[in-house]
């Protein structure tokens, strides 16, 4: 009988690596007591909890757990941070998978599609644009009425403005998306 | 005291509310706000989803201005003001970063003030004390819940000034104004409204839960210091009230608009005509409101020294204060509350202490025995835990 192995693929371990000094923290500290599962508020939404996903990261199943809805289900209350016995910073990890899924370009649509459209408002505008950002957003998710029902109550409260206002300093804030991008931290 | 002012993009648009009471109660309690000039969008959970650096950097510009001027900054908004901190945070913790930083803003920035939270604000820099020299019509009769939400007491290495799990500082805020805050399960529970936009159905699941225990209560109000939370309280409450066929009916304020109020200010002066649940009308029934609570308490209080005593001596100490006899009233409406004998007399007990929420309890049961039921059930479980909390402590 040839010889089993029973450990990860290098690669996988040294990603787990990579997201854990991303996020400050050690997986290997959790010994699955399961309290930041019982307390997470969207915990009845996801597939695996965040327990689960810190087991896959212990096991160096890493492609599963980007896979995973839970990392765009996840609110980044802290809760699960908050209160993990042995420290780990689970919001923080749910945070770092998110931004290297997003860097492989498996992402849920709808949440990659706000966060496009609201990063572009700032760096159009300086400000973020509410009409703006609804406008692209509902454009890239190809659905022209999401949230369109909320919009004539706000403005019926004085709460929309239908045009931009652009900040004098929105050369200055486009230069940091240009600077962040050069450092080697793209938005896109 | 003189701060500068980050509105932050909701402060401006779909919370201007917010912006506007923040002013009024700023010029009320005599601090002078420096907005800060041409201000940009901090970026919020969009940019730290999405890239750390520029997630740290977008908030970085505002604070370096400020930074120059030698102020702290005040951010009302948690989203902002949760942001800000840890920008702070992490400047402070890394020179590689500061670095970083420093070359995407293109300006010196050491993180040397501290942005603070309204709560912050009024509970710690202006002071209690402050406050209440204020306040000139008081909330007597007010029974909210302060909901406090995520981001102002989470991660506790970056807000850390209350406490993560079961903070105070708005509850002792509104009881500066003269409000009675209720004691609730979900102050700190997230209300999903990061998911708002995305992942509607999750989010309005998890402002369902909020608003669910707050009314169970016995709240007849919300406070909140976050334009999301508000966004999500208020707009989305009838669409809840829809899904789950139900009726909350529970306005939803900014502290701000509250404190501005006791102060003087009249509601719609300080934005309540902006908000989606009606607003104003809680003001008028307050004094009735505030009448019946003394009228309570009176009674009970009256009661002392009349009735027999229940010997129940095996109880908490604080009963040893409060004489036995008002029982008997307590006892009457516990046994409207519960059939069960046995049940009906621990209700008694904790309905002695707390007189506030006999009224309460008393108001609920005539107008919805099933909603009473659930108040004593969770009243029952609240002084369980206590007392076992109790009993380990004792064992520790």
């Amino acid at each position: 009988m040839g010889k089993v192995v029973l450990s990860a693929h290098r690669e996988s371990r040294e990603l787990v690596k990579a997201i854990e000094s991303a996020s400050g923290t050690k997986t290997s500290l959790c010994y699955q007591c399961g309290k930041c599962s019982a307390g997470c508020p969207v915990g009845f939404a996801m597939d695996y909890t965040p327990r689960q996903i810190i087991r896959l990261l212990q096991l160096g199943l890493i492609e599963e757990a980007l896979q995973a809805k839970s990392i765009w289900i996840c609110a980044t209350c802290d809760t699960c941070s908050t209160r993990c016995p042995r420290g780990v910073e689970i919001a923080s990890i749910m945070d770092a998978l998110r931004r290297e899924a997003l860097s492989r370009g498996k992402v849920v649509k709808e949440v990659s599609a706000f966060n496009q459209a609201f990063l572009n408002s700032v760096k159009r505008y300086g400000r973020n644009h509410e009409v703006s950002l609804v406008l692209e957003y509902n454009t890239r998710i190809m659905n022209p009425f999401k949230n369109a029902e909320q919009g004539p109550l706000m403005m019926s409260k004085g709460k929309l403005k239908i045009l931009p206002e652009f900040i004098k300093g929105k050369n200055e804030v486009n230069r940091i998306f240009e600077k962040v991008k050069a450092m080697g931290g793209d938005h896109e | 005291m003189r701060l500068a002012y980050y509105p932050g993009c909701s402060l401006d648009a779909t919370s201007i509310e917010y912006g506007m009471s923040t002013h009024r109660m700023a010029k009320l309690l005599g601090i002078d706000l420096w907005e800060i000039p041409d201000w940009n969008c901090c970026g919020a959970s969009s940019a730290h989803q999405t890239n750390h650096l520029l997630a740290i950097s977008l908030p970085a510009r505002n604070l370096a201005i400020a930074e120059k001027e030698g102020l702290d900054t005040l951010a009302p908004c948690a989203a902002c003001y949760n942001r800000m901190r840890a920008t702070e945070y992490e400047v402070r913790a890394s020179a590689k970063t500061r670095s970083q930083v420093e070359e995407a803003i293109g300006m010196p920035f050491q993180a040397t003030q501290n942005s603070v939270s309204v709560l912050e604000l009024l509970a710690e820099r202006y002071g209690l004390d402050n406050l209440a020299s204020k306040v000139t019509k008081p909330l007597k009769g007010m029974t909210p819940a302060c909901y406090y939400g995520c981001l102002l007491v989470r991660p506790v290495a970056i807000t850390g000034f209350d406490d993560p799990e079961d903070p105070q500082s708005m509850d002792n805020i509104m009881k500066t104004l003269g409000a009675s805050p209720v004691d609730w399960a979900f102050k700190t529970e997230c209300c999903g409204a990061g998911l708002g936009v995305t992942q509607t159905d999750i989010c309005l699941e998890m402002t369902y839960r909020i608003l669910k225990n707050a009314k169970e209560m016995g709240a007849d109000s919300i406070v909140t210091a976050c334009p999301v939370c508000h966004l999500n309280l208020d707009m989305r409450q009838k669409a809840i009230e829809k899904k789950y066929q139900t009726e909350f009916n529970l306005p939803v304020y900014y502290v701000t608009e509250l404190v501005a109020i006791a102060c003087g200010d009249e509601p719609p002066t300080v934005g309540t005509n902006r908000h989606f649940v009606e607003a104003n009308a809680i003001f008028r029934q307050l004094p009735a409101k505030a009448k019946a609570m003394e009228e309570a308490a009176a009674q009970a209080a009256s009661k002392k020294g009349k009735g027999a005593a229940k010997a129940k001596a095996d109880k908490a100490p604080a009963k040893s204060e409060e004489p036995a006899a008002s029982e008997d009233a307590n006892l009457a409406l516990a046994k409207k509350v519960y059939d069960d004998e046995a049940k009906a007399a621990q209700l008694a007990e904790i309905l002695v202490q707390e007189p506030a929420r006999a009224a309460k309890l008393e108001e609920i049961l005539e107008q919805d025995k099933g909603k009473a039921l659930k108040v004593a059930d969770a009243l029952l479980a609240k002084k369980a835990k206590e007392k076992s909390a109790g009993e380990e402590g004792n064992k520790a």
